[in-house]
Formats: C-alpha cells, structure tokens, sequence
C-alpha cells in the first residue's frame, strides 16, 4: 500500500469526523454513528492480531526450547478460556467465569495489590526533603495519608478537612493546567496526523 | 471450603511469594494469568464486539454495509506477511483518521474550554472574598507558566513559573497519596480473603 493512499485515507476520515461534529443533520449523525462502529470492529480486530502475535511468539520461543513450561501454561490459558467458552458459554455461573473469578480476578487483585509495597519502598528511598519542591511534595503526601487512616482523625479533626481543601484547590488547579496542556497537546498532534505532517504512524521510513 | 476458594488462595499465595523475590511459583501465576487474561479478552471481544455488532447484523439480518470493517479488519492480518504487510496501513489510517477527527472538537471542549471556564470563578461573592478561587486560578496560571517552554524560565517569568512548580508537587504528592490508599485497601481486600475465606484464622 502506498503511503500516499494511506495519508489521503486518514485526511479524508479526519476531515469528514472533525465537520460532522458541527452538523447536526441526521445524515452527519449516521456518519458518525457508522463510522464509529467500524473503529470498534477493526480495533477488535487489531486485539485478534495481538492476540495471535503472542501465540506465534511463544510457539517460536517453545520451539528454541526457551522457558518452555512458563510459556505452555501461558498457551494453555490462551487455549482453555476460548474453548471453555464455546462449551458452555460466557453467562453467570459457567465455567468461564468460574475461571475468571477464581482464576483471573483473585491473581490480577493481588498483583495490584503488591504495587503498593513497591510504591511504599520506592518513596521510603526516594522521598528527601532536599528542596522546598521536594517538601512539599512530602507534606501533602504525608497529609493525605494521614487523612485517609484513623490516624489523621485522631491526631487533629482539621487533617482530613485541610487534606479535602488540598485535593480540591491546589492540587485541582495543577490538575486543570495539565489537562489543558494535554487538551491543547492532542488537537495539535491531531491536526498533524490529518494534514499529514506527523508520519510516524505510518511506520518504516519517514 | 469449595474447590475455587482453594484455587484462588493458592493462586493469590503465588503471586506473593514475589515480596520475596523472583521465583518458579510466582512465573508460574504470572504465566497463567498472562495467558488466562489473554483468553478472557478474546472471548469478550469475540461476542461483544465481533458477533453482536459484526457478524450477527452481517449475517442475519443482511447489513452487507459491514463488508467494509470485515475487509478492513481482515486487512490487518496482512502484518503477518512481510510482503502484504504494508496493506494494513489501510485499516490503520482509516482508524487513526477518524480518531484524529474526532478527538480534535472533543479535546476542545472537555480537556481545555470546560478547564478554562471552571478555573474562572467570582473571587468575590455575597460581600466575601473567595480565597480558594484566587488559588485556583493563581495555580492554573502559574502550572501552565510552568510548561510554557517557548520562553527562558527567569526573572519575573521564571519565579512566576517556580511558584507553578509547588502546585505541581502538590498535585504530585495528593495523587500519590491516593494512589498508595487505593493499593492498600486492594491488599487489606486481598488478606482478608486469605485470611478469613481461604486460611479460616479470621471471622
């Protein structure tokens, strides 16, 4: 496929989705509405060929004989949910989401869970107070933290409200600044890919 | 104690033997759950998306208008070869098009209009003056400052955009507060499963 087909593929899509938005016709309406479910078709689409990417990866690594119990098992989940599924289905009280509640849900919960003890150790090294930033940014951890234990309300009642007053004020209005600078970061990178100065999607040689 | 039960703290008990370090019993649930996730995830695409909004409309009641996201979708599987590779630009610029189309009035409106118009509030009302508006909007101001890279951050600009900087360690600190918070009641979750539903020690 040429590159340039393909650059005058999105301008066309980018242009029609951007007008469409100011239109308030039932034909611009159905564009849309059309158009939007086919992004949902190819983007599943897209997680099928993930999805065989990682099978074909793991095959190839099973056949350098590379960690090859590890990657069976991960093989075998592939498999088994799928078949599973075709069997019985994927309604409540089937073994598919027997295995998905006792399998999937409790491994995924705990690794979350283990997060925090990274999260925990890596502040316990990296938090000093070497500069006013860095104080801050101690302070209002350190106070949310107390807000949201039993501690804070036991030290002093004013903890969880000053806490509430951080997270909806200073730290809000942080929060609004990135967000417009993401706001304004995307339009820009948006218009590039549709005018077709951003290439880098395309892939291989600029 | 039913089969799941015993599974699923087994299973919990092998993800957290990784506290102590890498071991064959942690790669092994990490396995599984890598290739179970995967598995969940096709299955779900496959009938919620695939069947009911493709093949089920297609095939049934004759939309043949899905030919195109069929094609274009089947287009994909051309990245397997090197040859055909470069045709799944097609689907891809289809898809990065539209997405660039759409997210640009979206992106207008939610991610910097609506930040701006609630930034901008009455400092003073009913005869008092509104402290938290004057944060606000002196922290907008100052954290955007702050990533205004087109200009050398110093003198009056630069203090200006230092002030933005305590902002964003405010901001820093609250999130990662939370953030920790949230994983802590995952983990107190996590052990009074173990403890009370798997091990029984707890009631």
């Amino acid at each position: 496929m040429d590159r340039k087909v393909a650059l005058a593929i999105c301008f066309v899509f980018g242009v029609v989705m951007f007008i469409q938005y100011f239109s308030g016709s039932s034909l611009a309406r159905q564009v849309n509405q059309s158009i939007l479910e086919y992004w949902q078709i190819v983007f599943a689409f897209t997680l099928v060929v993930g999805i065989v990417g990682v099978v074909r990866t793991n095959v190839q690594r099973i056949n350098k004989r590379d960690d090859v119990f590890f990657r069976i098992v991960t093989l075998a989940g592939i498999i088994i949910m799928p078949v599973v599924a075709l069997i019985w289905g994927i309604k409540a009280d089937t073994p598919f989401m027997w295995m998905f509640e006792n399998i999937q849900a409790p491994m995924q919960a705990t690794v979350f869970a283990l997060l925090a003890f990274f999260v925990a150790s890596a502040s316990f090294r990296g938090f000093r107070a070497r500069s006013v930033q860095a104080t801050v940014l101690l302070v209002s951890a350190s106070i949310i933290l107390l807000s949201r234990s039993a501690l804070g309300g036991i030290l002093a009642d004013e903890i969880p409200q000053f806490a509430e007053w951080m997270r909806n004020y200073p730290s809000m209005s942080a929060r609004r600044a990135i967000l417009i600078g993401i706001g304004l970061g995307s339009i820009t990178t948006s218009l590039r890919v549709i005018l077709g100065i951003e290439r880098t999607w395309l892939g291989g040689r600029r | 104690m039913d089969i799941g039960t015993i599974i699923a703290g087994v299973l919990t008990l092998a993800i957290l033997t990784f506290l102590y370090r890498d071991n064959p019993i942690y790669k092994f649930a990490e396995s599984l759950l890598i290739g179970v996730s995967i598995g969940y995830t096709l299955v779900i695409v496959w009938s919620t998306t695939l069947m009911d909004i493709l093949f089920r409309p297609l095939l049934n009641a004759g939309q043949l208008a899905l030919v195109v996201p069929l094609v274009l979708g089947l287009l994909m599987f051309s990245r397997f070869h090197p040859r055909t590779a470069s045709l799944s630009r097609l689907p891809i610029a289809v898809m990065i098009g539209s997405g660039a189309g759409v997210a640009i009035p979206v992106m207008l409106e939610a991610r910097t209009l609506r930040q701006m118009t609630a930034t901008v509030g009455p400092l003073v009302s009913d005869g008092t003056f509104d402290f938290s508006v004057l944060v606000v909007l002196v922290g907008v101001l100052t954290t955007l400052s702050y990533f205004y890279f087109s200009r050398e951050h110093e003198g009056f600009f630069g203090r200006v955009s230092k002030v933005g900087t305590y902002f964003l360690m405010i901001f820093f600190g609250t999130t990662f507060g939370y953030t920790v918070m949230s994983r802590m009641s995952t983990f107190i979750g996590r052990m009074e499963f173990l403890l009370t539903d798997f091990l029984h020690i707890t009631k």
